[in-house]
């Protein structure tokens, strides 16, 4: 039983930060249809920010905010000087100026910050909790808190405000959102710009745990670009299923099975339920704007 | 075939002869390829300082031979392919006398043929076993190896009276190959692996892992990787409160890996080599004063902490310079027997003694055995 929840936590933990990668996924993809590899890049840039102001004598909050608002400020120049100007390419193209410009964030940070790992002092101490006989980090919980706290905070942001609800339109028919006065531009900038937050914010929380370095960014956004097509890409409910399911498996399949082959377990499941679901598990059914 | 070798042989020995006695100033090449850029540059780069360093010093105080020494250094950026085409560049159209390098296992296996057909002594700074097991008749290495890394840990599980150890290793180059290295000596040791857990390159909880090696009836565990892994490694025993002794490698042997795993690092125990604690040395150790002085020199020129990795290219250069003094000659075969022929060197690694079938020359005590105290590097023996 301990060893359950332990491996349940493990995962839990794991798969939050994936769940908002993914999520940084599905909130671009929603708005431009942009699969933006750079993803990652947000999640390291929360981190190395926060490292590198709490060194320059920053207290931990300014030095969070900081990064989130370098991360923003990058997410808005990725959009405007990277995304906008390639509008009306197509996928592939998009893609691969994503991927080119994750290089470039990484190859920056590399001169801007060093080569080193580094970590971030846990933010309510490193005793561990005992929770059924397992030992969580008291860092877990503000991970998965956080991450709740967004996902909520989203919600309430797509649901309730006009913007959000501009947003919403702009995802579902950019031209139709033009035609009732949206202005789509702003609302692409808004989805880099809150993609970026959300990224950082993960980053920010995580470190603690899991150290950071300028390379991060790399892996991340491949596991959680795996768990937004897990989860049915474009859709956020999906998105935050489809990282916390991504991390329980890479646990359990550690802990249970072989831990040599755990991210092969992981992928084969993902395999397996795109051969029977190819929308993922959230996803919409197929429908083809015309 | 053999006999025009010979020839060649005596006749170039007889032109380098007539050259060196007619041009005393003609200086000895020594050529050199470093990953200085690239994922290995942490290695590179301060090896690269150091042989820059060393060949000023030796100029500076007459040069081997009455000849300057000249060094030819590119880098490789990490990338095999490149290493290859380094190496038939230095033998090709620099024409050296030998070579000083090899950053990583990859860059000097993939020079080792260049090398050894144009029979070019060359001394690698990299720790893979394979570099000379099989022994190369050209072929030689200055840094540990992580076969004896294990076998020094072992060692030291054995007199802890302890035997059954749980290993957990990265998947990527180091920590799979000393992990196969850890299986094969660990009969040898007396010790049984009870478990064998692995993590991806970048993993960032291994709970799973230790839970397994919790359940596996494990008296120690011993982690085979360098970088972050470690790290992470050290603070998810601390998590789970695990009551085991804990061992890495000494491919953590940096002050960064203190400064990651934080509290959770205390009381963790490695094999490192003399470099990372010279002024705990005894003062009858051999190798106190030239890991201090190599300590001294680096820091007050460089204005960076000294690493073990620059101490491997100061081991190469100062046994090639010994062994191309002894031979009186630069001659690549006559220097390699010089080489092979080398006892008792004291070099920042170790004290080293070749032998035609050992061209690496360290045994086990060139590994002293750490434990981390108080944040600090502690001596045990």
């Amino acid at each position: 039983m301990a060893e359950l929840v332990q491996l349940f936590f493990a995962g839990l933990t794991t798969g939050a930060v994936y769940a908002l990668v993914a999520l940084g996924f599905t909130l671009i993809f929603q708005a431009s249809e942009v699969v933006n590899f750079a993803q990652g890049e947000f999640v390291m840039l929360g981190g190395m920010v926060t490292v590198f102001a709490m060194k320059a004598g920053l207290p931990l909050p300014a030095a969070a905010l900081l990064a989130v608002l370098v991360a923003v400020a990058t997410g808005v120049l990725l959009h405007r000087l990277a995304i906008e100007p390639a509008k009306g390419a197509t996928v592939v193209t998009l893609i691969i100026v994503t991927i080119g410009a994750s290089i470039l964030i990484r190859g920056l940070a590399q001169i801007a910050f060093d080569k080193q790992f580094h970590a971030l002092p846990a933010f309510t101490g490193d005793e561990p909790l005992r929770v059924l006989g397992a030992a969580i980090l008291p860092q877990s919980l503000w991970v998965l808190g956080g991450a709740a706290a967004i996902v909520f905070g989203l919600w309430l942001f797509m649901e309730r405000t006009l913007l959000g609800k501009a947003v919403r339109a702009t995802a579902a028919n950019r031209l139709a959102a033009e035609l009732v006065g949206i202005d789509t531009r702003l609302v692409l900038a808004l989805a880099f710009a809150v993609s970026a937050a959300i990224g950082a914010v993960g980053g920010i929380l995580v470190t603690p745990i899991t150290l950071t370095s300028y390379a991060v960014g790399t892996l991340l956004a491949l596991k959680g670009f795996a768990a937004a097509m897990l989860g049915g890409i474009g859709n956020p409910v999906g998105a935050v299923a489809g990282g916390l399911l991504l991390g329980l498996l890479e646990a359990f399949a550690a802990g249970r099975i072989s831990s040599t082959y755990k991210d092969g377990v992981a992928f084969i499941v993902i395999l397996l339920v795109l051969f029977v679901l190819p929308r993922g598990l959230f996803g919409r059914r197929a429908v083809e704007r015309v | 075939m053999n006999r025009r070798l010979i020839l060649v042989g005596v006749a170039s020995a007889a032109l380098v002869a007539a050259a060196s006695a007619t041009d005393a100033a003609e200086p000895i090449k020594i050529g050199s390829f470093l990953s200085v850029t690239g994922p290995a540059s942490f290695l590179g780069d301060p090896e690269k300082r150091t042989l820059e360093l060393y060949v000023g010093k030796i100029n500076a105080a007459g040069g081997v031979l009455g000849r300057k020494l000249e060094l030819v250094v590119y880098d490789d950026g990490g990338d095999a392919n490149n290493a290859r085409t380094f190496a038939t560049r230095l033998v090709e159209s620099d024409k050296v006398v030998a070579v000083v390098g090899g950053t990583t296992t990859a860059t000097t296996m993939a020079a080792i043929p260049v090398l050894e057909d144009a029979q070019i002594p060359f001394i690698s700074l990299a720790g893979g076993i394979e570099i000379v097991e099989p022994v190369k008749p050209f072929t030689f290495k200055t840094p540990h190896t992580d076969k004896m890394a294990c076998e020094k840990i072992f060692e030291d599980i054995k007199k802890r009276g302890l035997s059954k150890v749980g290993l957990v290793s990265s998947t990527a180059g180091f920590g799979a190959s000393m992990r196969n290295q850890c299986l094969k000596v660990a009969p040898e040791r007396g010790i049984q692996i009870v478990a064998d857990e692995r993590y991806a390159p970048g993993d960032t909880d291994t709970t799973p892992q230790l839970n397994k090696i919790k359940a596996s009836g494990a008296q120690a565990i011993v982690n085979a990787d360098f970088g972050q892994g470690p790290a992470i490694v050290t603070r998810n025993v601390k998590q789970l409160g695990l009551d085991l002794p804990l061992y890495q490698s000494h491919g953590v042997a940096s002050k960064s890996f203190i400064d990651l795993a934080g509290p959770a690092a205390e009381g963790v125990r490695l094999p490192a080599a003399a470099m990372l604690v010279p002024e705990q040395l005894p003062d009858s150790d051999p190798q106190k004063k030239v890991v201090l002085d190599y300590k001294a020199a680096y820091e007050s020129t460089q204005n960076q902490p000294v690493s073990t990795f620059g101490g491997h290219a100061y081991d190469g250069l100062m046994l090639l310079v010994q062994a191309i003094q002894k031979a009186g000659t630069t001659d690549g075969v006559k220097v390699r027997d010089a080489l092979q022929a080398t006892k008792g060197f004291v070099g920042t690694g170790g004290v080293v003694n070749m032998s035609p079938t050992d061209h690496m020359g360290l045994d086990l005590s060139a590994f002293r055995m750490l434990e981390i105290r108080g944040g600090a590097w502690k001596l045990l023996y």
